[in-house]
């Protein structure tokens, strides 16, 4: 790729709070600082677990409503959707997650969103839901730099790239 | 395949410019590397380069950000430091290794 065609800016946007919901995104903004890529997230709705403090390390697989749902073998047996519904069953699909996860070197959410900041990322919140879920400052961890509003958060992806996952 | 001249050595280079061939690296080579990269490398530098090194040579492949930092010791914010723009893409040059494969 020239110079000039170069991605400079990425501005991703987290709006759902499974796990395999908000991993991409993690991935992605941490993939385009190690491309030297600018990166930020934006974590908006149910995607601002991912930076709650008390929620973060604790993000689960959805297993109802999933029908691409199945064991962690090569394509391996798909899982019947009502089985989703099942107690346990979102725990142990998170757990098996995990375990594949780690052996990739992928981080658990808050380790992530450490490395991403830590690599010069930016890591907003969405002032809306942050006001809709009646949290605090107090409430994210120490890598969150500011609650955003979408007006702000334009402005400041105006030479990005936006992507919303 | 090609090639690259550098101190006067030919050296087997990737499209991409990675090393091919472990065995033509040193530490002048490095520097050389480093220096086209506008990087004048320091103990720190070499850190990370002796770690990329007993890591690849153990596992085979170039360690990524996570593993640099938790076995290898060095802190992210650092390696960002001392490797700005592609921290693991550059540092793998000047070791001498291929491109790095991992997406994390």
């Amino acid at each position: 790729m020239s110079e000039t065609s170069k991605l400079k800016k990425v501005s991703i946007v987290v709006s759902k709070g499974s796990l395999e919901s908000v991993y991409p995104g993690l991935i992605m903004a941490n993939g385009a600082r190690m491309e030297g890529i600018e990166s930020s997230l934006f974590f908006t709705f149910f995607g601002l677990h991912a930076i709650v403090k008390k929620k973060m390390d604790h993000l689960k697989v959805a297993t109802v409503g999933n029908p691409a749902l199945c064991f962690p073998t090569p394509m391996g047996m798909s899982m019947p959707t009502w089985m989703g519904a099942i107690p346990g069953v979102s725990a142990f699909a998170t757990s098996m997650m995990k375990k594949e996860m780690d052996k990739l070197d992928i981080p658990p959410v808050s380790e992530f969103i450490e490395m991403i900041h830590d690599a010069g990322g930016t890591i907003y919140a969405c002032k809306a839901t942050v006001d809709m879920f009646n949290l605090s400052m107090d409430d994210f961890c120490p890598e969150v730099d500011k609650v955003l509003t979408v007006g702000e958060f334009y402005e400041l992806s105006s030479d990005a790239q936006i992507i919303f996952t | 395949m090609a090639t690259k001249d550098i101190l006067g050595k030919s050296i087997n280079v990737d499209e991409e410019g990675y090393l091919t061939d472990h065995s033509q690296w040193d530490k002048e080579i490095a520097t050389a590397l480093a220096r086209e990269m506008n990087i004048e490398l320091t103990d720190a530098h070499w850190k990370v380069i002796d770690f990329i090194d007993r890591d690849f040579k153990e596992k085979g492949v170039v360690p990524g950000i996570r593993r640099i930092k938790k076995v290898g010791n060095i802190p992210t914010k650092e390696l960002y430091e001392l490797f700005p723009d592609k921290p693991i893409k550059t540092a793998a040059t000047i070791s001498g290794y291929p491109k790095p494969a991992s997406c994390v």
